[in-house]
């Protein structure tokens, strides 16, 4: 039966990496968003934020690279929307399948292409000054946390798919996570901020991911920042693992 | 266990959705290797009769069994033995059709996925278009595309959902005669329509659904018998504009296959 899965999972991946690489359009769209922001901020604002550190392009790179995968989720939201609406999820439901393997397969290309965008971001990134005393541990794990982050906020996107009612429906969910990276330490400071808002800034995920981030690309001691990070990833992936699963048993039989 | 000589088995089935009732009692048996069409006027619960039978809705009340296995008790025994062809046509319009018919050899685990396709293609009139994406097909490709995925594995059972609601008048007579040539070769067919032509042409047994029960159930020579008997009237016999516009454009593609 498990072979099942995984043979089942891999022909559900091959189908959606297909749906990816034929519409170069989503890669770019999700992209071209972070790079001008990394862009704007590198050359417009940058020169005015005092961070304490030299490399202001280093500063903001994890921050660009969430805010990547915040909106990347949306088209995985987006994916899985669409084959709830044409009549393949239920040719596949009909199937002497693996049913589990239709939702894996999305959450398996979310991974992919998302890591294909990262990549991407890290290359332009590079061109603009971008550099790191990062080893093979700690490349490692930054590869890690983000792979776990993308997870996590991949099931956030498989609710709205499954439980969406328009196409706006199944992506919209991932305007607020694009902004959550601006009340962070992802772009400035915290220190500078006013008391509820650095309370804010302080205690949700993002800072703690950023934070983790950065500590390893500078090979400094991420502290208890990678156990909040983890923490928090972990946390979000469990809870909407959870209610994607109560939408998904409400949508068939 | 001794393998029952239906196919299909369905008894006093009930669904609701919130309280709208769809189905109130539904009893209906097909042989193996008939054509059985369920017939009914849009909203008569037509697609919840086959979302049921195809395990992709549990009825309220009520026993069906496809293939001899309970449709609630046993959904993966039930799953082995059918093939569904929805109302919507059920492709990947991003993957060329050979990658559409691949895909689904793959995941039935069929030998030589490729040769599969590749001899479905040719039946189906598709050979020219395989390496083209499903999104520029026309809607009669389309379905003839969607019906040869559902033909990979020789499932013994084929429930068809309107297969030709939506069709152009050549692309019907198409998908028509290979419902006929799946009957000869010994597959049971479920159809439903809303097209009582087509329920008349194709189907050994026909049933009529009406507000949530099968009204009437026969062959059509004994659902004939439910009517007075014919009077012979001398009528002057028009062609139709079906047989009109199929004449003219006869030779328009030639033959397709």
């Amino acid at each position: 039966m498990s072979a099942h899965v995984v043979g089942n999972t891999g022909v559900m991946l091959g189908r959606s990496i297909r749906h990816v690489t034929r519409s170069m359009d989503t890669i770019i769209t999700v992209t071209i968003t972070p790079i001008a922001l990394m862009l704007i901020f590198r050359y417009v604002f940058g020169g005015a934020i005092q961070t304490g550190t030299g490399n202001y392009t280093n500063y903001l790179m994890p921050g660009i690279l969430l805010i990547a995968i915040a909106s990347g989720v949306s088209y995985t939201g987006f994916r899985l929307f669409n084959d709830m609406q044409s009549g393949i999820f239920e040719r596949f439901h009909s199937m002497p399948i693996a049913r589990s393997s239709v939702l894996w397969g999305h959450v398996l290309t979310s991974l992919v292409s998302n890591a294909i965008s990262v990549v991407i971001i890290i290359g332009v990134g590079l061109l603009m000054g971008f550099r790191t005393s990062a080893g093979v541990v700690a490349w490692l794990a930054v590869a890690g946390i983000l792979a776990l982050f993308t997870l996590a906020l991949t099931w956030v996107a498989m609710i709205a798919g499954l439980a969406a009612s328009t196409t706006d429906g199944a992506t919209a969910f991932s305007y607020p996570l694009i902004f959550l990276p601006f009340l962070s330490s992802a772009f400035v400071p915290t220190d500078t901020m006013p008391g509820p808002v650095k309370a804010f800034a302080e205690n949700q995920p993002v800072t703690a991911i950023v934070n983790t981030v950065r500590a390893l690309f500078e090979q400094q001691p991420a502290g208890n920042d990678i156990w909040a990070a983890l923490a928090w990833c972990a946390g979000i992936l469990i809870v909407a693992y959870a209610l994607a699963m109560r939408a998904y048993r409400r949508k068939i039989a | 266990m001794q393998t029952p000589p239906l196919a299909i088995h369905v008894s006093g089935l009930h669904k609701s959705y919130g309280k709208m009732q769809v189905l109130k009692g539904v009893d209906f048996a097909v042989a193996k290797g008939s054509i059985f069409a369920l017939l009914g006027s849009n909203g008569a619960g037509k697609t919840t009769v086959v979302k049921i039978l195809t395990t992709l809705l549990k009825p309220d009340g009520g026993k069906a069994t496809v293939a001899g296995h309970d449709v609630v008790s046993k959904p993966e025994q039930v799953r082995e033995s059918f093939s569904l062809t929805g109302q919507s046509a059920a492709v990947d319009e991003i993957l060329t059709g050979r990658e559409n018919l691949i895909m689904v050899a793959k995941l039935r685990q069929v030998k030589n996925p490729r040769q599969v396709a590749d001899d479905l293609l040719q039946r189906f009139g598709l050979a020219e278009a395989a390496g083209r994406r499903v999104g520029t097909y026309s809607g009669g490709m389309r379905r003839r595309l969607d019906i040869a995925m559902s033909l990979i594995g020789n499932p013994p059972i084929i429930f068809l959902d309107e297969p030709t609601t939506g069709l152009d008048p050549e692309a019907r007579i198409e998908v028509w005669k290979e419902i006929q040539s799946l009957a000869n070769s010994g597959t049971t067919v479920l159809l439903t329509t809303q097209y009582l032509e087509e329920a008349e042409k194709l189907a050994d047994r026909i049933a009529i659904l009406h507000q949530g029960t099968i009204i009437v159930s026969g062959t059509l020579a004994e659902l004939r018998r439910l009517l007075p008997p014919a009077k012979a009237e001398l009528v002057e016999r028009q062609p139709t504009l079906e047989e009109i516009f199929l004449a003219i454009i006869g030779n328009k593609e030639g033959v397709r296959r």
